[in-house]
């Protein structure tokens, strides 16, 4: 394929760009295999007080055209939930453009992503890629215990598609067993270690269901793999992120929880979580609701109420609050898994760290952490951030479940202010780049699809771009000061709010609310007021996509 | 005789965990409920201002004792659990009868004996002069002057004595204009913008029932209008929901009739009334209490008490004032029934958004002195200072304080003060501690005595302005007019209000205390510097004069934020902490 063939009309003249917010700017629209660009100067060159627009196709979510007269306006509902308005000249330029938009935009095919072809100078292409081996990840716990070890045992994907190569493990446990075990569990996703609590050398194991079926199926394997990790005498509580109805359900297809009588060292917990569709219908309605500046007080509660996405969040937190009290008040260590075990579990998992663990909480920290119990893990990002709120598309196997995760640090970072040691910032790029990006970091479903694309070594890390000095600096947070204490948030209603800074990020001005950060960075930081950004840098850096930005500073 | 006892042995259930509860002391003194927690490591007290209590309810017996459950008006909950019945019964109908006292001596605010000199005193309640602050608008002027025709409340017995009026109102208009409106409450200035001369004006209802008319109020109208030379028309806004209006015409009230009047603008706004407002929040404080709500649970409870519909529809008026008079150029006269309680509230929001000088400590207490204490919002009925018509009770002027609030979350740069400062001017409000609150009128403060008997509250709150700061306020000249987004999203439930007590919920670490304590420190270091500058160079006289001007109230008052200083309990004075008495 040749994205020339998609792009009907390269350039049209005299496009009126307007977006919330902004004062509106006409220029030359311009479509390229990759990007949609607006130079308001006609020669090309960016000159001080020109504004530009550099959108990621990728990042369009939704196009809409209607066309009256002999124009045509187009509107861009974007992944990051922005939303840009095109008035375009010409009917038959409105029509192409939309439709060359569409087609780029849906280019399903990894390869032809904007990562295999972008190139920024100042990055090389192998950095960022192994800033977090599990190797020394798993170093640290051997200093403290000889019980786990690391295993290769899915060194060519065969035991477990969706595992990377490298998977720490019972130290008891064979390879051989290993093997067997994955058989008796959905996807081949055997319990593995997630988090090892130094403070009382309890563990937090993840995997999916167990295979049980309609004959209450055993597996010996599988309950020799987790017998080893209790002493004798010693209980262990297993996480189940569906409610005990759908955990019995599940057994008609093949799947189950694990008996009692099989596992009695273990007490099942059920913590219901949403995902899949309900939680991607959740997100929609939200946006919906937060997009219609038309509604009153009573209205937009009601909405609020009803697109439950507060309730998710309140349910997420809650559920990891019980996995880390697990740990770290009863002293016992913990299995957490849904059905798969690669969306609600990673939540859990991922969340009861940074709630546990003051290393989860640096920015270092916490990039290791999403490459181990997100990327790494198996959350199937390709998947589930396909589309946003705005699609028009059928659903398919979209769910924020990544969000969700980004907006419990936010709600964590918001009780605990001092203790994270990046800032709302970083949840935001995050969020942006997961569903739309010029980095390979979140690409693909899985470790196997990352070798077979060569993400690593065709792309370029979006560790090692947050990484640089200059741009690390935007990301921290002020106020942070090392907090060795396990984080325990409310999760009072009273205690959770909507996250502004994300959905609201292009309805509302942020200006004073900017201007209070920079005020909280000079007192913090003892120093002098940082230099006023000029408008128009303000405009252009939130028109356009920061990639492409740097692209553009070449 | 001040009755003081004390229980032994009484629980004090906590609301949200599942803790043990605690387990202590319960004393009444003549002033304050304390409980003193025994079953904790360290000291710890609770101190129940009586005032503060809205209402005491003995709840069925349980394994535990016999419970009692305190509400108060800072939205405090306490659960207390007795052992005895007796004991119970005994400390309930004391509490009832502190917490409603039937005469205006018996309030705090008579006893309170901070220990300060009298002159410190009479410094003290000079410290707002709203002379001064007319005198900042440019007032007098060509077109307004301030007039002592009220001195001896003839106009009007709920103004005070001086009222700002268009000059080209003589005495006639006004005493005219006086008759035509509920209770002689005749339109005064409020605020004058002194960029283009719009003006703020406040009234009363005119009593016009279907048909009738008053000459000079019409006058008075006029006048105010003409004193805007700059604008063809004036806004007359009516806070009230169009219905209530008409319905009051019945009583031969209600509102004005565009015909009669020369080119106003007539606009009804739609802020519910005294009693709506009081039943929204009883709702809001329902939510606020529900034991392990779900998400929805408490979403739909906010949204069923119409809490934050009502603060939009405040917010939306005060913004609706504000843009009249800025970018309209229009002046607007303001009145709901009385003028006392939502119009309060608007003119006050209007003058918040206008100016920057009312967003300063000083300011403020302006602001609060002219347009709710001076203009007769009737706080002694409104917080139920007194044993007498729950009917009157209502959070008019909470409403006024969280519409600040609100202010505050969208510019967090642009107020001088943090939200400490509105949780102490609202304890205050209720506390009748300090006399500026009392009452229901100028008049009815000068008839308690209240400049010869009481302290006012400002000077104890400049004196506790390094806790009360914003660390984050960028100065006078950063922002003028705001301009806040009213969508429904920019309204937040204001957990540190209506949950204050409830620790647990508020964030863990507190970004106001860590600011304000690297500030303090940086002025420390500031100080040292310039103190080393001062050893070479002689000291400027200019410095000493400022320091002058404000007395030190320093030595007198307390320190901490209790509301009678701790060692009053240290001391054991007053026969606590021996056991029954």
């Amino acid at each position: 394929m040749e994205f020339s063939e998609l792009i009907k009309t390269a350039t049209v003249e005299s496009v009126l760009l307007s977006c919330v917010g902004l004062p509106a700017v006409k220029g030359t629209l311009c479509i390229t295999s990759h990007h949609l660009l607006l130079s308001s100067c006609p020669g090309g060159d960016s000159q001080p007080g020109t504004l530009e627009l550099w959108l990621l196709i990728r990042n369009v979510d939704a196009v809409e055209k209607r066309i009256a007269g002999s124009s045509g306006t187009i509107t861009l509902r974007c992944k990051d939930l922005k939303v840009l308005q095109l008035e375009i000249p010409g009917m038959e330029e409105c029509l192409n453009i939309a439709s060359s938009i569409e087609a780029l935009s849906s280019v399903d095919s990894v390869m032809m992503m904007y990562p295999f072809f972008y190139r920024p100078q100042s990055l090389k292409l192998e950095e960022g890629w192994h800033l977090f081996p599990l190797e020394q990840y798993f170093q640290r716990i051997a200093s403290q215990t000889s019980q786990w070890r690391l295993s290769d045992v899915n060194r060519d994907f065969t035991t477990c598609p969706t595992y990377p190569p490298t998977v720490i493990v019972p130290a008891a446990v064979d390879d051989d067993t290993l093997q067997k075990a994955a058989r008796f569990r959905q996807g081949g996703r055997f319990p593995v270690l997630s988090y090892y609590h130094c403070k009382n050398g309890t563990a937090m194991l993840r995997s999916s269901q167990p295979l049980t079926g309609p004959n209450r199926k055993r597996c010996r394997e599988d309950e020799m793999l987790l017998g080893t990790i209790l002493d004798e005498g010693e209980r262990g509580f297993i996480i189940d992120t569906r409610s005990a109805q759908a955990a019995k359900q599940a057994r008609m297809m093949g799947g189950g929880t694990e008996p009692k009588s099989s596992y009695p060292q273990w007490r099942r917990l059920h913590r219901p979580l949403e995902r899949g569709r309900p939680l991607q219908e959740s997100f929609i309605k939200l946006v919906e609701a937060c997009n219609d500046t038309s509604i009153n007080m009573d209205r937009w509660l009601s909405r609020l109420e009803s697109c439950r996405w507060l309730s998710h969040v309140k349910a997420a937190l809650s559920t990891a609050c019980l996995a880390a009290q697990c740990l770290d008040r009863e002293e016992a260590s913990v299995l957490v898994h849904g059905a798969e075990g690669t969306d609600t579990t990673l939540l859990v998992t991922a969340l009861a760290q940074v709630i546990l663990d003051p290393s989860c909480r640096t920015l270092a920290g916490f990039q290791g952490l999403l490459e181990r119990e997100w990327i790494e893990a198996g959350h199937p990002f390709h998947l589930r951030c396909a589309r946003s709120a705005y699609s028009h598309a059928r659903l398919k196997q979209e769910a924020p479940l990544f969000l969700l995760f980004l907006d419990c640090v936010w709600q964590l970072s918001r009780q605990f202010p001092f203790s994270l040691e990046f800032s709302e910032h970083l949840l935001l790029t995050l969020f942006d780049n997961a569903y739309a990006s010029a980095y390979g970091t979140f690409l693909c479903n899985n470790e196997k699809e990352r070798c077979l694309c060569k993400v690593r070594e065709s792309t370029h890390a979006l560790w090692a771009w947050l990484n640089q000095p200059g741009e690390k600096k935007k990301y921290l947070n002020p106020l942070y000061s090392h907090n060795a204490l396990v984080i325990w948030p409310s999760v009072e209603p009273q205690s959770i709010q909507l996250w502004q800074g994300l959905f609201f990020r292009w309805i509302r001005s942020s200006q004073y609310l900017d201007e209070a950060w920079a005020e909280v960075q000079r007192l913090a930081e003892g120093g002098d007021p940082p230099v006023k950004e000029s408008v128009e840098s303000r405009l252009s850096r939130s028109l356009s996509d920061p990639a492409a930005q740097t692209e553009n500073g070449r | 005789p001040h009755h003081v006892r004390c229980v032994e042995n009484v629980k004090l259930l906590d609301r949200y965990t599942n803790r043990k509860a605690a387990n202590g002391t319960l004393y009444l003194t003549a002033t304050h409920l304390i409980y003193v927690d025994a079953s904790a490591e360290v000291r710890k007290e609770i101190w129940i201002l009586h005032h503060h209590i809205a209402t005491v309810e003995k709840l069925p017996l349980t394994t535990a004792g016999y419970p009692l459950l305190i509400h108060c008006k800072n939205f405090h909950v306490a659960h207390f659990v007795i052992g005895q019945e007796r004991d119970c019964h005994e400390v309930y109908t004391s509490l009832l009868k502190l917490s409603q006292p039937v005469k205006s001596e018996e309030l705090y605010a008579f006893s309170y004996n901070p220990k300060m000199s009298k002159e410190n005193r009479e410094i003290g309640w000079k410290l707002i002069d709203l002379k001064v602050d007319y005198q900042r608008m440019g007032i007098p002027n060509d077109y307004w002057e301030i007039t002592d025709v009220n001195k001896d409340y003839e106009v009007c017995n709920t103004y005070p004595p001086e009222i700002v009026v268009p000059r080209a109102a003589n005495k006639a208009v006004v005493i005219g204009s006086s008759r035509f409106r509920s209770r002689g409450r005749i339109p005064v200035l409020s605020y004058l913008y002194k960029e283009n001369n719009a003006a703020i004006c406040r009234c009363s209802q005119p009593l016009s029932g279907f048909s009738a008319r008053c000459l000079e109020d019409e006058q008075m109208l006029q006048a105010i209008r003409e004193a805007n030379p700059g604008s063809p028309f004036m806004y007359v806004v009516d806070t009230r929901p169009k219905l209530n209006a008409m319905a009051n015409r019945a009583a031969g009230k209600g509102y004005e009739n565009e015909d009669n009047y020369d080119n106003i603008r007539f606009k009804f706004i739609g802020i519910e009334n005294i009693h709506v407002m009081r039943n929204s929040l009883q709702k809001l404080l329902e939510v606020c209490e529900m034991k392990s709500p779900s998400m929805s649970d408490f979403l739909t409870g906010l949204e069923n008490s119409g809490w934050l519909r009502h603060i939009k529809a405040v917010m939306d008026a005060g913004v609706f004032l504000a843009k009249a008079v800025k970018d309209e150029k229009a002046s607007v006269l303001v009145h709901c029934s009385d003028g006392w309680d939502r119009t309060a509230q608007v003119c006050s929001l209007a003058s918040l958004l206008l100016d920057p000088f009312y967003r300063t400590f000083k300011g403020f207490m302006v602001l609060i002195e002219k347009e709710w204490i001076a203009m007769g919002h009737k706080f002694s009925h409104r917080c139920g200072h007194l044993d007498g018509d729950p009917k009157e009770v209502s959070p008019v002027f909470t409403q006024f304080i969280e519409c600040v609030w609100q202010l505050m979350q969208q510019f967090p740069c642009a107020f001088e003060f943090n939200e400490r400062f509105l949780l102490e001017i609202h304890d205050h409000v209720y506390s009748c501690q300090f006399g500026n609150f009392l009452g229901t009128c100028h008049k009815e403060r000068e008839d308690l005595k209240i400049f010869e008997k009481t302290h006012s509250l400002w000077p104890f709150l400049l004196q506790k302005k390094q806790e009360l700061r914003n660390p984050l306020y960028r100065g006078f000249t950063a922002y003028k007019e705001l301009q806040p987004n009213t969508l429904p999203f920019s309204f937040q439930f204001w957990c540190g209000m209506y949950n204050r007590f409830d620790k647990g919920m508020h964030p863990k670490q507190c970004v106001l205390d860590h600011l304000l304590s690297s500030m303090s420190q940086k002025m420390k270091l500031e100080d040292n510097a310039s103190e080393l500058e001062n050893v070479k160079q002689p000291s400027s006289c200019c410095a000493v004069v400022l320091a002058a001007a404000e007395p030190c109230w320093h030595s007198t008052v307390p320190q901490h934020s209790r509301l009678i200083p701790r060692g009053q309990y240290a001391g054991g004075g007053q026969g606590f902490g021996r056991g029954r008495s």
